[in-house]
């Protein structure tokens, strides 16, 4: 992280007090004990107590807090549930923390328009509990969906085990109100589809909290479908599953998700929720399909066919409501299962073609060997995003460093296969130092100068995302290269 | 402008240094790909063209990964192609605006996701924006960098793609694209319902996608540009008895309200290729496209009588299509959908028009500064067409 700046640091009671000056009363926190409640977000390995907590209430509140803190050179870190599992939210010491909990608020929800605006803070799961009675639903559903809020959604452009079919945050945000670090408020998108401009909303999801602080969201609600369906499938091998993913899709479906585990995920799963799982199978996938009876069930016998042609040895298809969350419930609990089979795990999120898949399965395998540690794949199927969690105890001298390294030549192996580095976990201060794998200086420098146009003193949570945050005066600089020859060869008709 | 000085750089290593060079000059330039929208934007800038040519080869095209990969100018119509040999398509619906024009089709991929060009699926499968995975290409620094990635899952930082697509070649060329594509849906079927008026319109096409039917695209043409029996238009697509199950489930919630025929996919087809390109509004005058939130979508087609205006409206509602039969009237366009919370892009206009009225609809004060600093970060010479919508 960069280094405190000890001068910030000194005037911390200044801080304080023209916080408390903009935010009255338990608005802002900076007790050391309170302080610590908020030292790490879901990357628990990193921690650091902030300088100072703010929960401001209104946008006019956060304007004048970033006002103040651009003014007076001070960072700011922006926090959602604090879920993150990328270190999204990990605080500054030399830095302000700025909460959103209690930008808690559902404020609009127009069902002929089919949209909400909600505040940040309102979590995903409440965006779908208050339109459900009408029988709508807001459709991205990270696993974190009780506890992350749609704030953090937007910064991350999360998804979940249905974005396959209905995409991810930035296919379901219409429009947001955001504050600049100079305290300028400004609207982006709206309720109608498509910007007059530049796509500015499509690159403020995503963002990480690095260009503004968001205030208000509108989002697309859709009308939940009649039913949907599941089917359990066993295969022998890892090839097997993925060439049974690829067929549905070959055949035009697009399930409304499609799962993979392997084997010690499925076994660690079992164990945990005794969900029915075959115990003698390398993959087992879950097909959900969702719409119309008519269409889940001449849907469910195709996937069916399919599976047997590839050899599926477990083949079961959901009869009930019951039956299907039975078959969700191991995949649901893969992460607390395998946190129970080992002290602690390190959950990684690279995507790759998909049809690489037992290549890279194979090659984690190789170096889980040279590292000594464990690993339990679980695998957005339909997607090629993969979420293998490396089993390590942070109570062996050296193991955590290990778990990191084996993390980072599992991401760089994604990169090399031609994926990425995060699927929709986030950059963070994690993953950070990686960019270069899949980045040149100059690709990156292309995405700091968008940085610059929304921050030019680099203070919004600044750490995270950038492995070196250039100043924007050194990056606005063009080298016109080759000298300045007047008139090139060039063809010209 | 038969004397307009048009380069036409060879590799991505020529197209480096004719930016660069551009830049060092001060050399604006057009970025062209097909041409099929030369006529938007205001006439008569100062500008070299910068023809892009031969970035038209496709890459790599695995249909089960759902992704595709291919040179910038690469026509359209032969991605189309390749596309639809594999059951597969862009879900986003583009199409050629050459038409409009009356020019043969010739859009490219890039000009195509430059201009931000997307069909009345749209409405539900998104935009080109939601399907543009990553790029490669050329800023107006003159220099080679890429962005975003090429599988569908990615937040590897910024999402420079959703910067790159409606950019209008103001910030970058673009040489290489990767876009996600979806399966061609086996059938599709359309309920018309017959002799409703605008509001009414609004408010039927809202329900049936606020319903399970599952509509994919839903327009309605008033009387008045479709020989005077308005006609509103629900498509239905996906798998032959899913589709099936769903016209039965719009017949019973409207069947008690309009009269309703059921097309079959041949009319299906043409009805949507008419909406597509706009072929009920050709002909003189003034061309606009009005977006706004989808209930607003009536009343804009109210507030715009006065002036004459015959509209067409897509994504139920939220795109009205409007033909006002003079020059007049352009503040009143950009006023009502101001005031109903959506914007107005002038398409098809007489030069005199397009000098003196923008192009784009004028953004706020904050957004708009906001959006000039980002295009000073990929352009800061300001050679990449900054002219074009002022
Ligand atoms: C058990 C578990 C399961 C998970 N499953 C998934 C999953 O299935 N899919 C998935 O995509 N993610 C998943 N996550 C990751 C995490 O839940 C998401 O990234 C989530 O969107 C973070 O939301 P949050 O409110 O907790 O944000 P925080 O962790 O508080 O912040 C995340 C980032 O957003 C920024 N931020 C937060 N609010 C704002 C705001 N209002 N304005 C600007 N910036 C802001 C922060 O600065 C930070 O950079 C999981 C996490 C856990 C712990
Ligand atoms: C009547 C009409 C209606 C239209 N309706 C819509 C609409 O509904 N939605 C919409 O978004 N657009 C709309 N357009 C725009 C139109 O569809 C596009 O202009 C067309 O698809 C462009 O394809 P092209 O290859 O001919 O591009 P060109 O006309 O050559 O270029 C179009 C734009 O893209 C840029 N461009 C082209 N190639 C590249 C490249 N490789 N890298 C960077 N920039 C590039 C150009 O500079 C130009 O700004 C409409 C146009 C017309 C004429």
């Amino acid at each position: 992280m960069p280094v405190p700046d000890g001068a910030v640091l000194s005037r911390r009671g200044e801080i304080v007090a023209a916080l408390r000056g903009i935010v009255p009363g338990e608005g802002v926190i900076s007790d050391p004990a309170s302080l610590r409640a908020y030292e790490s977000d879901g990357l628990t390995a990193y921690r650091q107590v902030p300088l100072v907590v703010v929960l401001p209430e209104t946008t006019a509140q956060v304007s004048a807090i970033l006002r103040w803190c651009n003014a007076a050179g001070v960072k700011v870190v922006p926090r959602g549930s604090g879920t993150s599992l990328s270190g999204g939210a990990l605080p500054l010491e030399d830095g302000v923390l700025l909460g959103l909990s209690k930008f808690n608020q559902v404020l609009d929800i127009d069902y002929d328009s089919r949209v909400a605006v909600v505040q940040p803070g309102v979590t995903n799961l409440a965006i779908t509990r208050a339109v459900e009675d009408r029988g709508f639903y807001y459709a991205p559903d990270p696993s974190s969906q009780i506890a992350c809020s749609i704030g953090g959604n937007v910064a991350e452009n999360s998804g979940g085990v249905h974005c396959l079919k209905y995409g991810l945050t930035t296919n379901n945000v219409l429009g947001v109100e955001m504050v600049m670090m100079d305290g300028e408020v400004v609207r982006l998108g709206g309720q109608h589809l498509d910007p007059a401009g530049l796509d500015l909303l499509g690159i403020v999801v995503g963002s990480e909290g690095l260009l503004g602080v968001v205030t208000e969201v509108t989002v697309r609600i859709l009308p939940k479908p009649q039913t949907a369906r599941a089917l359990l499938l066993g295969f022998e091998t890892v090839e097997r599953a993925g060439q049974c993913v690829a067929d549905v899709i070959a055949a035009g479906i697009i399930p409304a998700g499609m799962e993979m585990m392997d084997r010690p995920a499925i076994h660690a799963a079992e164990a945990f929720v005794h969900a029915g799982y075959p115990l003698d199978v390398e993959a087992l996938l879950i097909v959900e399909l969702d719409g119309p009876y008519a269409e889940c069930d001449y849907l469910v016998e195709q996937v069916a066919k399919i599976a047997t042609a590839n050899g599926a040895v477990t083949s079961r298809v959901s009869t009930s409501e019951d039956e299907r969350l039975a078959f969700w419930a191991g995949r649901k609990a893969a992460f607390p299962a395998v946190g129970r089979i080992s002290p602690d795990y390190y959950c990684m999120d690279g995507t790759i073609p998909r049809r690489r898949l037992p290549e890279v399965l194979r090659r984690m395998a190789a170096l889980s060997d040279h590292y000594g540690l464990k690993v339990a794949n679980v695998f957005h199927a339909g997607d090629g995003n993969l979420h293998p969690l490396i089993l390590y105890d942070a109570n062996q001298p050296g193991e955590l460093e290990r778990a990191e390294d084996f993390g980072a030549d599992i991401l760089r192996l994604c990169v090399e296969v031609g994926g990425v580095l995060t699927g929709e976990h986030g950059v963070g201060v994690e993953k950070r130092d990686l960019m270069g794998t899949m980045f040149t200086e100059i690709d990156l420098a292309h995405q700091q100068r968008v940085k610059c146009a929304f921050d030019p003193q680099l203070l919004l949570n600044p750490g995270k995302v950038f492995p070196t945050l250039h100043r924007c005066a050194e990056m606005g600089r063009m080298h016109i290269h080759h000298g300045a020859v007047p008139f090139p060869d060039l063809p010209r008709f | 402008m038969a004397d307009q000085e048009i380069l036409r750089p060879n590799g991505t290593d020529e197209l480096v240094e004719a930016v660069g060079q551009a830049a060092a000059r001060g050399q604006r330039l057009e970025v062209r790909g097909g041409g099929t929208k030369s006529a938007i934007g205001r006439p008569g800038r100062d500008t070299a063209l910068l023809q892009i040519q031969g970035f038209d080869r496709v890459i790599d095209y695995d249909g089960p990964e759902l992704v595709l990969t291919a040179g910038a100018s690469t026509p359209l119509a032969k991605i189309e192609t390749l596309l639809a040999q594999n059951n597969q398509m862009l879900a986003f619906e583009p199409f050629d605006h050459g038409v409009l024009f009356g020019l043969p089709p010739a859009a490219t991929l890039g000009g195509v996701i430059a201009a931000g060009v997307s069909g009345s699926r749209r409405l539900t499968a998104g935009a080109v924006r939601d399907h543009f995975l990553g790029l490669r290409g050329v800023s107006g620094r003159g220099e080679a960098f890429m962005g975003g990635a090429k599988v569908v899952k990615n937040v590897t930082g910024y999402d420079l793609p959703k910067l790159l697509a409606n950019s209008w070649g103001q910030l970058a060329v673009m040489t290489e694209v990767t876009l996600k594509v979806l399966p061609r849906p086996q059938t599709v079927q359309t309920v018309v319902l017959s002799g409703l008026d605008e509001r009414q319109a609004c408010l039927i096409m809202g329900q049936a996608l606020g319903s399970q039917a599952d509509v994919a695209a839903a327009a309605h043409l008033p009387a008045d540009i479709n020989g005077g029996l308005a006609l509103t238009a629900l498509r239905l697509e996906g798998f032959e008895p899913s589709v099936k199950a769903r016209v039965q489930m719009v017949l019973e919630q409207f069947g008690a309200t309009a009269s309703c025929d059921l097309l079959p996919p041949e009319a299906s087809a043409l009805l949507w290729e008419q909406v597509q390109h706009v072929k009920p509004l050709q002909g003189e005058g003034t061309l606009w496209r009005i977006n706004v939130p989808p209930m607003a979508g009536s009343e804009v087609t109210e507030r715009l009588k006065p002036y004459g205006a015959r509209c067409l409206l897509d994504w139920a509602g939220g795109l009205v299509w409007a033909l006002l039969p003079t020059t007049d009237g352009g503040q009143e366009v950009r006023d009502v959908a101001s005031t109903l919370g959506g914007h107005a892009m002038l398409i098809r206009a007489p030069e005199a028009l397009r000098r003196s009225i923008p192009t784009q609809h004028p953004l706020a004060p904050g957004v708009a500064a906001l959006t000039q600093r980002v295009k000073d970060g990929f352009d800061p010479a300001a050679i990449l067409d900054p002219e074009r919508f002022i």
